[in-house]
């Protein structure tokens, strides 16, 4: 085997292992089915009743929103796993085998993916429940489904990062809902943004949040005419600057990963 | 014959801590080394070096001829490691973790099933083969990570205290199994804390201490450097414990140690039975009354604080035992 297929044969193998756990772990699976039942009924019958967003129902609107809010919160499963695994002696015994190393963070990514993928179609059953429609040509939707799981394959990077540095589950699941939590809300994920107060707004059209669910609006169609959106350069070309989110995430964090990886299992 | 594994002056430190002073030390293909030695000595540690989950910081060492800083993958795919505690998936079966580990080995997904059932069978654990790892108990979980270590069959084998937690019958069963792979020719590095163990499986034995050898040799040299038999005596009354020890002196070939809570003394000495029956008469004439006496074989206790002991020149090995 060479220094290319290597890593491609062991991650899957990891990645095989990574299912056979999920499929064990009824609570994981269990949550990344229920979550997004929550999620779109939450949003959607409480903030639903008091938001009204011009030209289109709000539940229009939210859908992308929550999608992206739900990728978020599913990338993080990859960062926690680490964590666990890290509190477990398995990490020795794949660092005293012949395999490749980044093939450990590649097989878990690439398995937490499925886990988005399947968390994104029960939200997507969800939102077309509650009066969600997709306006665009079926391939701009397949876009923008694939757009949504680069975006949390890239983000399972950097969930992994951050997990591989902290170490603990506790001080990662501390660190994830205190920096997710503002950006998900200042965002546009839920509210129009430009009825945000000067400084907020200029954080929320800079959020990737806002470009992520901006472009996944821009590719479902779910967007009026009525509403006023903003200037900034990001919402305007949301698709385009999704895809360098996505490529500036997977250039600085996937080298980063490894090598904090490397070093966080050889102490 | 060339040596499976050389370490020549390996340093290990964390922060204050110097876990490895300078270890050397090699094992010629072929053959076992125990290393004994108490908690803290640095065993693990050493294991660690050898099987690239650490880098030292100073020294070089080289398994199978692959250096362990330079050429750590090409090493990996010949050696085996059960570690200390066991590393294995809770969430998969157990057939399942050893398949995964001999994929991981590239050995291909079917050799990879089969050898899974060959080594659950050959560890008794065909029964629990399809249950979660989740649901063994703790000499289970040590067998299927010893299973793990042997999976690609590697010329050079490392095992971090292999039986602790193993009951009788499944140590014998162990101790069966690293004899036939001995002999079918891999090299074997083991740490333990039982002296029958090291007895039974090891060439040679190095004792360590504080990262540092302090007696190397085969079985019966260091049982021989430590006296052959120990005579365990106790006694009635406290008073009599310095009597009985003057009187002993003739017949000790080592250093007595005496524990004045239990009223006993452990007296190493040359010849068996016979010293027992001496020894016996001796004091029956200077008027001890023993409560209890019994000849004995050298434990691991008794090596570890003979040497240490010896090597700290004089000083007491209870006192030193004390203050550590
Ligand atoms: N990760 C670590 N961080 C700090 N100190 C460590 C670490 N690992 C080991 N040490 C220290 O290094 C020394 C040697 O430890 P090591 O685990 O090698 O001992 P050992 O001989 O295996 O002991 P035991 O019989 O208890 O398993 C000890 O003093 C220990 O406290
Ligand atoms: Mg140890």
């Amino acid at each position: 085997m060479n220094a290319l297929t290597m890593p491609i044969a062991d991650g899957w193998t990891i990645a095989r292992r990574n299912t056979l756990k999920i499929r064990r772990s009824p609570d994981l699976l269990g949550s990344v089915i229920t979550l997004p039942i929550v999620l779109v009924l939450l949003f959607a019958y409480v903030f639903g009743s008091v938001i009204d967003v011009p030209g289109m129902s709000y539940r229009e609107f939210l859908l992308p929103g929550i999608f992206v809010q739900a990728v978020i919160i599913g990338a993080q499963i990859t960062g926690y796993t680490l964590t666990l695994d890290l509190q477990k002696g398995i990490f020795d015994r794949f660092r005293s085998l012949p395999m490749a190393p980044s093939a450990v963070l590649i097989g878990q990514t690439v398995s937490d993916l499925l886990m988005n993928l399947a968390s994104l179609v029960v939200m997507a059953v969800m939102g077309l429940i509650v009066g969600w429609r997709v306006h665009t040509s079926p391939h701009e939707a397949v876009l923008g489904f694939g757009l949504l799981l680069l975006f949390a394959y890239a983000f399972s990077w950097v969930t992994a990062t951050v997990a591989l540095a902290l170490r603990t589950p506790e001080s990662f699941n501390n660190i994830a809902t205190m920096v997710s939590f503002p950006l998900m809300f200042v965002s546009n994920a839920f509210l129009d943004s430009s009825a945000l107060p000067t400084p907020l707004r200029v954080v929320a059209e800079w959020n990737p949040v806002s470009t992520f669910t901006q472009a996944a609006r821009d590719l479902f169609g779910n967007t009026s005419t009525a509403m006023k959106t903003s200037d900034a350069w990001p919402i305007q070309h949301a698709i385009p600057a999704s895809l360098l989110w996505i490529t500036a995430m997977l250039i600085v964090f996937v080298p980063l990963a490894t090598r904090i990886y490397k070093q966080a299992v050889s102490s | 014959m060339s040596d499976a594994i050389t370490a020549e002056g390996l340093v290990k430190r964390y922060g204050e801590v110097t876990a490895l002073d300078g270890l050397s030390f090699s094992v010629p293909q072929g053959t076992v080394l125990a290393l004994l030695g108490p908690n803290g000595a640095g065993k693990t540690t050493t294991v660690r070096v050898l099987t690239t989950l650490l880098r030292p910081d100073g020294g070089r060492a080289t398994v199978a001829g692959c250096d362990v800083v330079g050429d750590a993958r090409r090493l990996r795919s010949r050696i085996g490691l059960s570690g200390q505690y066991a590393a294995v998936d809770e969430h998969l079966t157990g057939a399942e973790n050893l398949e995964m580990v001999g994929r991981l080995y590239h050995l291909g997904a079917r050799r990879s099933k089969a050898r899974a059932r060959e080594l659950l069978e050959r560890f008794d654990l065909a029964d629990a083969a399809d249950r979660p790892v989740k649901g063994y108990s703790g000499g289970m979980r040590r067998r299927i990570d010893l299973a793990g270590a042997l999976v690609a069959d590697p010329p050079v084998l490392f095992l971090d205290e292999p039986t602790t937690g193993l009951d009788p019958r499944a140590r014998a069963a162990l101790w069966d199994t690293i004899s036939e792979l001995v002999a079918a020719g891999s090299t074997l590095l083991l740490t333990t804390q039982y002296m029958e163990e090291a007895d039974r499986l090891a060439d040679q034995i190095m004792v360590v201490d504080h990262g540092r050898a302090i007696a190397r040799g085969t079985v019966d040299e260091l049982k021989d450097q430590i006296g052959g038999n120990r005579i365990e005596l106790t006694v009635t009354d406290a008073a009599e414990l310095e009597t009985a020890r003057q009187a002993l002196t003739r017949f000790a070939v080592g250093a007595m140690r005496t524990v004045p809570e239990s009223l006993q003394i452990t007296v190493p000495v040359a010849d068996g039975p016979e010293a027992l029956r001496q020894t016996l008469g001796r004091l029956a004439d200077a008027g001890v009354r023993v409560r209890d006496a019994g000849l004995r074989r050298p434990t691991l206790d008794d090596v570890y604080l003979t040497l240490t002991g010896r090597q700290a020149s004089g000083t007491d090995p209870q006192s030193r035992e004390a203050t550590r």
